[in-house]
């Protein structure tokens, strides 16, 4: 009975625990976006930000997206084959990147490239006192150190998720044309004629939204670290892990919504 | 200038502080000592808005801070300037952009009057041409001159000194005691040091309070202090221990 007791008390304490995180990441996104059109725009914190988000991880996104392309373009066409439906490859890849892989795939990459960053960065600028060193001087630190971040990372992760969808779109026409010897032509022309503007519109839609979260976990992870350097690493390890889940379990959401908004008629 | 009224604060379910009352006059140096813990730094992020006070009420120049939101603070915040304990630099810039950031924020844009006014205050503190050294280049005494540089660039009306000898040997110490003793007289600013080295205290000290169990529970000229003999205020004054605080 008293084991029951514990395990329910620890329950309750995870479910509050979860409610004010929740709570906080919702507060400090708020605060951001206040922020964001009360202040001026802090353009080469911004061009900082966006150089080390969206140059940066051009070489990690665009090797997921290809391989993810290559991959799924021989699974694809192992399965295929066997039905003789080889000229519905094409499509198949392309909606797949666009619809799921692309913007998961690309957007779970960056929050443990770019996420962990945000959340180490801003946790080891909270425990050495820089965080309250701005506020000493007048600055308000969710304008200096989290709109920069948010912003780039909005910005940059529809761009990158575009660069994942053409070049594993691109590889997995490599894959099942040059390597599998599916018919080039009949490949290019299904993918065209299937894949709708809208598929590519719920990948840019899908990453926007990734990115929002992914940057309110980690920023919020890092503005909240407790003290030592311990609490860094708990901290990182934290944002990463909470944005991953809260993504792949808002993208359940998004599919189910973004279907039945752009594919309602 | 500052005054503290009954200044009550609550942190991770412990009463740190339990009523601190406390006076500043213009130009007065003011030593706040007391044990590790007792709520010395904790009172000096009150002042500065860093934290808001569970009771009592902060006033500076008359003002009462108390209550006012982050943003509100702002413009008192530029007339106090803070010595972290751990200088609290910005390591992603180098000494010049430290310097130059408070002044930028300002509005100030002319890159020639920046120069100017960062080498100035660099001199002051005896830093002359470390200009583009990145703060992981510096020693630790010479990363709190820098960010005592930072905190006077603005010429503010009230410093506050959050342990500036601690950690530093006992030479680069008495400088930065020198330093505080020279910015005082030369700006004419106010200063309020949190310590717990003694020679510190007497040096740069007008007045020094002993805070203790999150009260001031002495306060007097170094010399008073020097001849209290109240026993807890003694102790620590001579750096005694005794009953609970002997080990072995």
């Amino acid at each position: 009975m008293q084991r029951v007791e514990v395990l329910i008390g620890k329950f309750g304490g995870f479910l509050v625990r979860s409610f004010e995180t929740s709570g906080g990441v919702f507060l400090l996104l708020a605060d951001t976006l206040r922020s964001l059109f009360r202040y001026r725009i802090r353009w080469d914190q911004l061009l900082e930000q966006m150089y080390f988000i969206g140059i940066r991880s051009q070489v990690v996104v665009l090797t997921t997206g290809a391989f993810t392309g290559a991959v799924f373009a021989a699974q694809v066409w192992f399965q295929f084959k066997r039905f003789g439906m080889e000229s519905a490859i094409g499509p198949t890849v392309s909606i797949a990147m666009c619809r799921e892989l692309g913007p998961v795939l690309a957007c779970l990459l960056l929050a443990g490239r770019v996420g962990a960053a945000m959340a180490a960065e801003l946790s080891s600028m909270k425990i050495t006192e820089q965080v309250d060193a701005l506020r000493a001087l007048g600055v308000y630190p969710t304008e200096y150190l989290i709109v920069p971040r948010f912003l780039a990372l909005v910005i940059s992760a529809p761009v990158l998720t575009a660069l994942a969808l053409v070049t594993g779109i691109g590889v997995g026409y490599f894959v099942a044309v040059q390597i599998f010897g599916v018919d080039g032509a009949y490949y290019w022309d299904n993918t065209i004629k299937y894949t709708d503007r809208k598929d590519v519109m719920i990948a840019l839609i899908k990453s926007f939204i990734f990115a929002i979260i992914i940057a309110s976990i980690s920023c919020y992870k890092g503005m909240n670290c407790p003290p030592g350097t311990a609490g860094v690493g708990k901290t990182t390890t934290e944002a990463v892990v909470n944005a991953s889940l809260a993504l792949l379990i808002c993208n359940f959401f998004l599919t189910v919504l973004l279907n039945s908004v752009l594919y309602s008629n | 200038m500052l005054e503290l009224k009954d200044i009550r604060k609550k942190l991770g379910g412990q009463e740190v502080l339990r009523g601190v009352n406390l006076r500043v006059a213009p130009a007065e140096k003011v030593v706040v000592i007391g044990r590790s813990g007792c709520g010395k730094s904790v009172m000096l992020r009150h002042i500065m808005g860093l934290l808001q006070p569970d009771g009592g009420e902060v006033f500076f120049e008359g003002k009462k801070l108390t209550g006012l939101g982050e943003e509100a603070w702002n413009p008192y915040r530029r007339k106090i300037g803070m010595l972290f304990q751990g200088a609290a630099l910005f390591d992603s810039l180098s000494v010049f952009e430290n310097l130059a950031f408070p002044l930028r924020e300002e509005g100030e844009t002319n890159e020639k009057v920046l120069r100017d006014k960062v080498a100035e205050s660099l001199k002051i503190v005896s830093l002359a041409g470390t200009e583009q050294k990145m703060p992981a280049e510096l020693s630790g005494g010479m990363k709190k001159r820098v960010a005592l540089a930072r905190a006077v660039i603005r010429r503010p009306d009230l410093m506050l000194y959050d342990e500036p000898t601690t950690g530093l040997d006992p030479v680069v110490g008495d400088s930065i005691n020198r330093l505080i003793l020279h910015l005082g007289k030369m700006f004419g600013m106010a200063s309020i040091v949190v310590t717990h080295d003694m020679t510190s205290a007497r040096m740069v000290g007008d007045r020094i309070a002993y805070l203790h169990e999150g009260k001031i529970y002495f306060q007097g000229t170094p010399e008073q202090i020097d001849r209290c003999e109240d026993p807890l205020v003694r102790d620590f004054v001579r750096g005694h221990a005794s009953g609970m605080d002997v080990i072995g």
